[in-house]
């Protein structure tokens, strides 16, 4: 932000809209090299968690278990032991099992699912059939993987396993459980998996709510974290529309993904993308990733999967675009993600104004319970 | 992802009470959501953006002293305008010790407090905590002085100077901590960025009002108990007016401990205001009215904490609300055009 009238005066989009260059807004001039950042494509993640791995090695990122007998805490909600992005977690492999009728199956064994259950099974196109968390658990229903369980307990996998095992409703179904796309099987197991990282958003909430000017954008257009500079505010953790950003309790720091700021100074690529063996996580110029994006996307709807859509690459949305950008699957939600983060400095301006307006209200409330008063 | 016990047991969900979506809920005021009932899909649950790491009660404790202080410096530099000593007195002591009070608190949370002067480094606007830290630190200096010169009795000229420099600078202490809350991504401060400060301010005033009925005579706390009462009675309707207009976020103020905080600060601040009207004329019902207004304030501030803690950790009030902005807007662009991350899809694909 260069000047802080017109960053408040909405005339500029310092705090909210299309920037197209973050770097060039946050004050670097003339000679510095283009915007860089990621393009996840999730479509050939094989959740090895290569990126996790590597990201620790090269960071020195902690261990995220606070005792010795939390270090091999497990979720008990699908292979993700991570669970989230955080202050050690800078890459964060999302796993989803995602299991479903299958609709031929269902089709032949319909009657006996809504009959015997009582429920009408959802068969169809994904999202219908995957209503996490607000379903309720009932008896004999189909129930995905990607529902919590309702007591807060783990969640039972072998509950997810087909009732009559692989003799198959229709008798003819050999394959197991967890075979992907099991054609004769009650269900259609589906996995996904996805690798998160940092946003490095074009409008950052934890940058602009940043007390300390810790925070701060790199000549790549990158947000890092100055770690001599924070003091431990946590005011960045709840400003992160995406929830990235968070204090680490052991030396009181926020952390978060650099994008490998000092590999970048060096020419290198980031950690998690030169370990990266499938080339999900792609690191490169923004605009060239963009590209890559958009052809390959293209390339997935030709092949007739439709439900590939990009997350983060309109520049348009409410966090003007990010740095970090994915190929998903799903619904952003589906994978952690929310499905429309807005930047909160947007509504700063008039939050500014409405404290201004009550300030002068209450000074004059206080005044006025002078007017006249007896003694 | 290592937090003290408290934030742990928030985040990954000990608490499910806080986290699960409900079922059926608002009994009878469900016409007024603001978003229809709606089921939504999560990854496994859970919450997708962080909740807040502010400590409590510290933070709590120092909104509450931040709208103490603002107000009281107010009423202590009129009452010293209008020759009330023992409102002045009292007032003025407030404003220090409020101030003085939520800067030990402010320091407290940090969790490296040994850096607590790289707050100074910069001014920033953008970052509602930077400003704030640039109204207290001046604030607290002022309202440090006055009461040094009212204690002391030395320099009595300069400590009335300095108290209306302190009065000058007070209100925007009690109202900018509404903005520091409503300037982050838990959606039920921020969809509250309207309310939130009259609220904070009121509820200032309830608190400056309340002790100055506590701490000054009878005859000079008429003013107290005016501005005490109108705190209370807009606080009142703003809390109202906020939960009408929240819509399903404001769920997080019908359960769990909010709730209770909630409800405990509208009963003493409806104690406490009925009270300043009938009895501020008797020392002890003053005292008592005034003790009502300041628990009812800093019911207030602890009530908004928790609930802003139980809406980070719901993930319905992140996706929720969210489909249902991209809902409008694909209505009102009207169909035909994709949203741009579908730009090869059919629509009927979701």
């Amino acid at each position: 932000m260069t000047n802080v009238f017109d960053a408040f005066s909405g005339a500029s989009t310092s705090l909210y809209g299309e920037l197209p260059n973050p770097a060039e807004d946050a004050g670097f001039d003339g000679e510095r090299p283009k915007r860089v950042g990621f393009f996840t494509d999730t479509s050939v993640c094989i959740g090895c968690k290569a990126c996790e791995v590597a990201c620790k090695e090269w960071n020195l990122v902690p261990d995220d278990g606070s005792d010795a007998s939390d270090l091999y805490r497990l979720t008990g909600m699908s292979y993700d032991n991570t669970g989230d992005l955080g202050a050690s977690t800078w890459r964060h492999v999302a796993f989803i099992e995602d299991v479903r009728p299958h609709s031929g199956a269902s089709a032949a064994t319909g009657d006996r699912a809504s009959t015997a259950t009582g429920v009408e099974v959802t068969t169809g196109h994904l999202p219908s059939a995957l209503p996490a968390v607000s379903g309720g658990p009932v008896p004999g229903a189909p129930r995905d993987a990607a529902t919590a369980p309702p007591d807060g307990g783990t969640v039972d996998l072998l509950a997810l396993l087909p009732d009559d095992g692989a003799s198959g409703a229709t008798g003819n179904g050999a394959q197991g459980a967890h075979g992907q796309q099991t054609p004769d099987d009650e269900r259609d197991v589906r996995w996904l998996m996805s690798s998160d990282v940092c946003k490095h958003c074009t409008h950052a909430g934890c940058l602009d709510n940043c007390p300390t000017g810790a925070l701060f954008r790199t000549e790549f257009g990158t947000v890092v974290v100055q770690d001599d500079i924070c003091n431990g505010c946590g005011y960045c953790v709840p400003s992160c529309p995406y929830g990235v950003i968070d204090v680490r309790e052991s030396d009181g720091g926020a952390h978060k993904c650099t994008l490998c700021y000092d590999r970048l100074g060096s020419g290198l690529e980031p950690a998690c993308a030169k370990a990266c063996p499938t080339n999900s996580i792609q690191f490169g110029d923004l605009d060239e990733l963009q590209a890559t994006a958009d052809a390959r996307l293209a390339e997935l709807h030709g092949r007739g999967v439709e439900e590939a859509r990009l997350y983060g690459r309109d520049p348009d949305d409410g966090v003007g675009g990010d740095g970090a950008f994915f190929l998903l699957l799903d619904e952003p939600e589906v994978y952690g993600l929310p499905p429309d983060p807005i930047v909160t400095t947007r509504d700063l301006p008039e939050m500014w104004r409405n404290a201004a307006l009550t300030a002068l209200g209450l000074g004059v409330a206080a005044v006025a319970s002078f007017w006249r008063a007896r003694k | 992802m290592t937090h003290d016990a408290n934030t742990e047991m928030d985040r990954f969900g000990v608490d499910r009470d806080q986290v699960k979506p409900r079922r059926k809920r608002r009994g009878g005021r469900g016409e007024d959501l603001m978003v229809p009932e709606a089921e939504f899909r999560s990854y496994y649950g859970r919450p997708i953006i962080k909740a807040p790491v502010w400590k409590n009660p510290d933070v709590p404790l120092y909104l509450f002293l931040g709208g103490l202080a603002g107000s009281s410096s107010v009423l202590a530099a009129m009452a010293s305008a209008t020759d009330r000593p023992t409102l002045r007195r009292a007032s003025r002591l407030a404003a220090a010790g409020g101030a003085v009070g939520g800067t030990v608190f402010l320091v407290h949370d940090l969790h490296r407090p040994q850096r607590f002067l790289h707050m100074l480094r910069v001014f920033k606007p953008t970052s509602p905590l930077s400003v704030g830290t640039w109204i207290l630190s001046p604030f607290a200096t002022f309202a440090g002085l006055t009461a040094a010169t009212e204690v002391t009795g030395w320099f009595r000229r300069t400590g009335n100077v300095t108290g209306v420099a302190a009065a000058v600078v007070g209100p925007a202490l009690a109202t900018y901590t509404a903005v520091l809350f409503s300037n982050t991504a838990v959606p039920t401060w921020h969809e509250a960025h309207r309310h939130l400060p009259v609220l904070f301010g009121s509820s200032a005033a309830a608190a400056g009002g309340g002790f100055g009925l506590v701490f000054a005579s009878v005859a000079d706390n008429a003013p107290a108990a005016r501005l005490a009462v109108t705190g209370a009675v807009v606080e009142l309707a703003t809390e109202r007016t906020m939960e009408h207009d929240l819509g399903m976020l404001a769920d997080v103020y019908e359960k769990g401990r909010a709730k209770t905080l909630m409800t405990a600060s509208k009963a003493c601040l409806v104690a406490g205001a009925v009270g300043a009207v009938v009895g501020r004329r008797k020392r002890w019902s003053a005292a008592l009215s005034g003790l009502a207004l300041l628990a009812g304030s800093a019911l207030t501030r602890f009530g908004v904490f928790d609930a802003g803690i139980a809406s980070a950790n719901d993930p319905a009030h992140i996706v929720v609300p969210q489909r249902e902005r991209i809902r409008r807007r694909e209505e009102s662009t009207r169909a035909g055009s994709t949203p741009p991350d579908r730009r090869y899809a059919p629509s009927a694909g979701s």
